[in-house]
């Protein structure tokens, strides 16, 4: 029985979760990753129709608390951990090309 | 090795103290750390200003607090102000944290003294301690098998008598099945007991730290410490501490366990009669145990592979090289993010973030995380079913005592089958505690497990201590 994934979708997923994958380890987590699915399988049989998702043991609600200001972290502290900072914010790369 | 309770006994009453603690605990650390690979970061100096104030403070005839002087050992994706906290991932490594966990906040306030950072599966995702970046944690009890995992450093600090405490972090089995493999009482708490403010996230809805410990009362004691509503996490439960250590000498007289034919289902012969075992020191000790089969715990394990990887891909999304760890440059910022993502993560974390994103992505939702989720609905009406009839529920922890190194690597799904006892509990948010008892082979350690529904964690440790005492520990 072959792997319930292609190659290719393993390949679209990693480009999905910012992740590059070498040709070796695509061919190795579309193995693997076809295991855990198959594994699944004994879920996908089950006629749950009428069943109710749970996404939380107790069921979550809002909640709020009053609203007074409060001293937050140091931004100093925070941003001493940055890889790159300037002018008191986290700098990164280009995110766009130049204007042509 | 001297209990937590006795410590904190002989801190306050003055027959030790805090350095002393500390200073016997930094030396075992010196002797066995280079072998066994169990601390990251060992924060001496500050462990050190934290002992001294408390034997000033004991000089001043203070009370000091239930854990004073005690030294412990932190699971290293628990956020310490200044101390580097790496998750075991090279992505996070150097990163020192502008804040404290709760659970460090609490455990400071009650005279304990953290003294460094344990080793884990990277981003708590393993049962081995295989995973780490910065190699295995091996077992005190034999050096060439596992400790277990994700918990496996706090797991071996505590075995290795470094510490008589620890926290660990238990997402699918991370703190009972290191637990059982190095013959420790662990317990995962009810979600939400303690809160997960400054935990690392792996599986926020699945998540719940833990104490690690020699015995139950220590590890009441310690759960006591950490649990308690906080107003930092908005799953934590809206009701102060629980009283646990008053209940772990109050006996199983009169209480209904279910041995649960799918907890020991697939498990080694030892490990079997070791439940059976336990069984019957339950029922002399006066608890009526009946037989129960839960069909649905055969699920559990195939909901979890969807549910916490989903939940994975999302939270360690936030590791993109922007606002804390290691980045790797560029052109621009999607290349950065991908170069620093791709370098920074081991192969079972792109495994778990790869299973996720996939089970989360258009096309495949409602087949994969729609129907865990549905399942996991079941999961939970099935235990509300059970303790219908019983109080709790009795199985085994793993399906075997410690493995050797290598032995499920290279198949993950061998390695996720080590939690197939573990996970049901996660998915319902229920507490259940792993209690060592008796040998097998090669005369390693056993775990028995013991379910109870929400909030039961006083009963549990009830339970743990009649197990105590029919193997023979004091």
């Amino acid at each position: 029985m072959g792997s319930p994934l292609r190659r290719e979708e393993v390949a679209h997923v990693a480009k999905l979760a910012r992740l590059s994958l070498s040709e070796d380890e695509l061919e190795l987590f579309t193995e693997q990753l076809g295991q855990v699915l198959e594994h699944a399988n004994d879920m996908s049989s089950l006629d749950l129709k009428d069943v109710e998702p749970t996404a939380h043991p107790f069921g979550l609600i809002n909640v709020v608390r009053d609203d007074v200001v409060r001293a937050s972290l140091e931004r100093n502290a925070v941003l001493s951990q940055a890889p790159d900072t300037q002018d008191d914010r986290f700098a990164v790369p280009r995110i766009m090309g130049e204007a042509p | 090795m001297k209990s937590a309770q006795q410590t904190a006994l002989d801190v306050q009453g003055g027959t030790s103290s805090a350095l002393e603690e500390l200073e016997r605990a930094l030396s075992v650390v010196r002797e066995r750390n280079d072998e066994l690979n169990v601390f990251l970061h060992v924060d001496q100096d500050g462990a050190r200003a934290l002992a001294s104030t408390i034997d000033e403070r004991v000089a001043r005839g203070e009370y000091v607090g239930p854990l004073a002087g005690v030294p412990i050992a932190i699971k290293d994706n628990l956020c310490q102000v200044g101390i580097p906290t790496t998750c075991s991932s090279r992505i996070l490594e150097g990163w020192r944290p502008p804040y404290n966990a709760t659970v460090i906040d609490r455990l400071i306030t009650a005279g304990a003294v953290p003294i460094g950072k344990t080793n884990l599966d990277e981003f708590a995702m393993g049962s081995s301690t295989e995973n780490s970046a910065f190699g295995p944690t091996r077992n005190p009890l034999d050096p060439t098998r596992v400790p277990g995992g994700s918990s496996g450093g706090s797991a071996a600090a505590v075995a290795a008598d470094m510490t008589p405490i620890s926290l660990g972090s238990d997402t699918g089995g991370s703190i009972r099945q290191p637990a059982a493999l190095c013959g420790l009482i662990g317990m995962k708490p009810t979600y939400g007991l303690v809160s997960r403010y400054g935990l690392i996230a792996f599986a926020s809805s699945l998540d719940q730290i833990g104490p690690f410990a020699k015995n139950a009362m220590d590890a009441a004691l310690l759960l006591e410490v950490i649990a308690g509503h906080d107003p930092m996490d908005s799953t934590s439960l809206p009701e102060p501490s629980p009283s646990l250590a008053t209940h772990v000498n109050s006996g199983v007289v009169g209480q209904r366990v279910g041995l649960v034919r799918e907890l020991i289902e697939g498990a080694d012969e030892d490990v079997e009669s070791a439940v059976v075992r336990a069984r019957s020191a339950l029922e002399e000790a006066g608890a009526k145990v009946v037989e129960l089969s839960i069909p649905e715990f055969r699920l559990g394990l195939s909901a979890y592979y969807l549910i916490a990887p989903a939940e994975a891909s999302s939270n360690l999304a936030r590791f993109d090289g922007v606002r804390y760890g290691n980045r790797v440059d560029a052109e621009d910022v999607t290349a950065m993010m991908e170069a620093t993502r791709t370098a920074g993560f081991g192969a079972e974390v792109k495994r778990r973030i790869m299973l996720g994103t996939y089970a989360l992505s258009a096309g495949y939702f409602d087949a994969y995380y729609g129907q865990a989720l549905k399942v996991r609905t079941q999961m939970i009406a099935a235990f509300r079913r059970a303790y219908e009839q019983v109080d709790l529920l009795l199985g085994a922890t793993t399906p075997s005592v410690a493995f050797e190194f290598g032995s499920k690597t290279s198949n993950p799904m061998s390695m996720y089958l080590s939690d197939v006892f573990t996970i049901p509990t996660n998915l319902a948010g229920e507490p259940a505690v792993s209690v060592p008892f008796g040998t097998g082979e090669a005369g390693l350690p056993i775990g028995v497990q013991l379910l109870g529904p929400a909030r039961s964690e006083g009963r549990l440790f009830a339970a743990a201590r009649v197990l105590e005492i029919a193997d023979g520990r004091p």
